[in-house]
């Protein structure tokens, strides 16, 4: 389809140049990957960059509250079958980082990009996608974030006056309103655990009924769309009733649901769900997520949870009890201020496993579960917890922050 | 003993309309606190298509976002459930959005003036300014014998106390109802109203026992263990006075 035939501009390659060399002096000085600072610097000489990179290639966009790093990954692994990728990994997803990663992608054919939820209707609008993945919309960052159902009728907005296939998903009534907006739409039964930002219809208000994986509202009328793609326990099945078998390296409910979008993205590609979803099974931790890692003689997996939602979804997946599992809680700015969240946590879930809760925040996290009533120990770091726990794998859940102070502890 | 059979009634009011920032964790507080004291306790959930039952014991409404309030205060009026359990001298508590519907007014999304159920003596307007974010820390009416408070702000409303209103608190740091003169709060008999997320009764347990010791009628509760809240409520009180 497209090719690189158009060259860039002269000021668009001297702002990829300049963009480039803000990155390598950024790397130098240590301060990470250097791609947004990279990408500010190469946005600022040239504004529209961002849509020049684009325009030559199949772009497709992913936006979620969760899952949106992991279904990039797997949309990109899948898409590979098709072409090269560019991509930003790494979950530099706002429009800095985006402009950066796609500079990096001169020969590549299509462009998954993972945008942050708060950028997709502007991002939509620069790069002109082919299509456009959904996947939920919750409550996040509650302090500074805007609220859920603003960042949907945004979405909304942006959406109406797209091109792009909309991707879908229809278990989730915030994201259905979104992207009904849209006259091209796949819907896929992903599911959705979190029920709590949905009890209200989107669209007037009313209470929502949700008898079993139904949804509707009895006020307007506001319904489940059918889904032309569903995720049925291990396997997804396409629009014409085949089913596939899900084979993920990853663990967890979620990341199925991210493979069966992923599968039907693809497939908007002419990519088949059994070649997409055999491609998928070459990916093993996305960013350090579901790494095990050995930490002082202990192997201990990573997982990262950022708001009820994702808690809800990892509690799903780690082992049973007596398992025992280390949390870990901070409220630093990329955080959010605010621990308010914890209390829409069912951590009654935990019960059984032994509990050690580090982080900032430990003591906030300590009341939470000493009102849900679970036997727990509160530890002064990550060493302390691992060398308190019980024989085992480790399963440890630590939000953002939480989450790279013990990746840089424990060396992954 | 006010209380109906030997079961705790705890009615969380319209969790589909009302429950930001963790404003649920009130309700988990409150049963957890009544269970250590060895009560049973029936929690009824309410959502805003169901009636509000007037026999509770103890009410708690949470914050919520604007769209949402009004129509949370739209049902209530339509209800009439909770006016009539007030008038039975139920215990309400209220936070943020929840404590403006429980006073006579406060301004909608629409920016229009919208009634409230009038069973706090308050009147609610919206700030000019900027939003009042940030850690609170008050002195609560001494009347209520409870020990400092300590909150997480964040609204836009800014709440005027009319004559038979008290102020629930007074406040040392932080905005609290956003009219300059220095209260955080209000309330009349057994209905109480709040600005304080976090939620308040994670770092103010004892105002759980305030509602169950009037729920109960008696005067003391059998002790409970608070390390945990108390090491969280010193750390709170510390990380908000001291300089950033
Ligand atoms: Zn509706």
């Amino acid at each position: 389809m497209s090719g690189n035939s158009e060259p860039l501009t002269p000021r668009a390659k001297l702002a990829v140049t300049a963009g480039k060399a803000a990155a390598a002096v950024s790397r130098a000085a240590g301060r990470g990957s250097g791609s947004v600072i990279g990408g500010r610097v190469a946005l600022k000489l040239d504004p529209d960059l961002l849509g020049r990179l684009a325009q030559h290639l199949d772009v497709v966009l992913v936006s979620a509250t969760n899952g949106k790093t992991t279904t990039t990954r797997l949309i990109a692994e899948a898409l590979r079958a098709s072409g090269p990728v560019v991509s930003n990994a790494l979950g530099a997803n706002m429009p800095a980082g985006i402009t950066s990663a796609l500079a990096g992608g001169s020969d590549a054919r299509f462009g998954v990009i993972e945008v942050d939820e708060k950028y997709l209707a502007g991002v939509a609008r620069d790069v002109t996608p082919k299509a456009i993945a959904l996947l939920n919309l919750s409550r996040d960052q509650l302090d500074r974030a805007a609220e859920t159902r603003m960042l949907a009728e945004k979405w909304r907005e942006g959406l109406a006056g797209s091109k792009a296939m909309v991707i879908a998903n229809a278990d989730d009534p915030l994201v259905v309103w979104a992207a009904s907006s849209s006259p091209n739409v796949v819907w896929v039964a992903a599911g959705q655990e979190w029920k709590d930002d949905a009890w209200s219809c989107p669209s007037c208000g009313g209470v929502m009924q949700r008898p079993g994986d139904d949804w509707f509202c009895g006020e307007c009328g506001f319904r489940r769309p059918a889904p032309s793609w569903v995720l049925s326990g291990d396997h997804v099945i396409d629009p014409h009733g085949s089913a596939w078998p899900i084979h993920l390296q990853l663990p967890g409910r979620a990341n199925k649901a991210n493979a069966a979008t992923s599968a039907a993205v693809a497939a908007c590609f002419g990519v088949p769900p059994q070649v997409a979803l055999e491609r998928m099974y070459q990916v093993q931790a996305v960013a350090g997520r579901y790494d095990v890692v050995s930490f002082l003689g202990r192997d201990v997996r990573l997982l990262l949870a950022k708001n009820p939602a994702g808690w809800l979804e990892t509690f799903s997946l780690i082992d049973p009890p007596p398992t025992p599992v280390i949390l870990s809680v901070n409220a630093r700015g990329a955080d959010g201020t605010d621990t308010s969240w914890l209390w829409d946590v069912d951590y009654t879930r935990l019960a059984g496993h032994p509990i050690f809760v580090i982080g900032d925040r430990r003591l906030d996290l300590a009341v939470r579960l000493e009102v849900a009533g679970l036997d727990f120990r509160v530890c002064e770091s990550v060493d302390e917890a691992v060398q308190s726990a019980p024989p085992g794998r480790i399963e440890l859940i630590a939000n953002y922050t939480a989450f790279q102070d013990v990746r840089r502890r424990v060396g992954n | 003993m006010r209380m109906s059979d030997s079961s705790l009634r705890l009615v969380w009011v319209y969790p589909d309309l009302l429950s930001t920032y963790g404003d649920q964790g009130n309700a988990l507080v409150v049963e957890r606190r009544a269970r250590q004291r060895g009560l049973d306790v029936m929690r009824i959930d309410v959502r805003s298509d169901q009636p509000v039952p007037t026999s509770g014991d103890i009410y708690l409404i949470g914050g919520g976002e604007d769209r949402p309030q009004r129509l949370a205060a739209e049902r209530l009026r339509r209800d009439g459930g909770l006016s009539r359990a007030a008038s039975n001298g139920a215990i309400i508590f209220s936070v943020c959005a929840g404590y403006q519907i429980l006073g006579h007014e406060f301004i909608n999304d629409l920016g229009e003036r919208e009634p409230g159920l009038g069973l706090i003596d308050v009147v609610s307007t919206r700030g000019e300014g900027e939003r009042c974010v940030g850690d609170v820390l008050a002195d609560i009416d001494p009347q209520l014998g409870l020990p400092q408070l300590t909150g997480f702000e964040n609204h836009q409303g800014i709440t005027h106390l009319g004559p038979t209103a008290r102020p629930f608190a007074r406040t040392v740091l932080g905005r609290g109802n956003g009219t300059g003169d220095g209260t955080e709060g209000a309330y009349n008999d057994t209905v109480f109203g709040t600005y304080m997320h976090g939620p308040v009764m994670a770092r103010n347990p004892q105002i759980a026992d305030l509602l169950l010791k009037l729920a109960l009628d008696v005067n003391a509760l059998p002790p409970t263990d608070d390390r945990w809240y108390e090491a969280l409520r010193a750390e709170r009180i510390a990380a908000a006075t001291q300089p950033a």
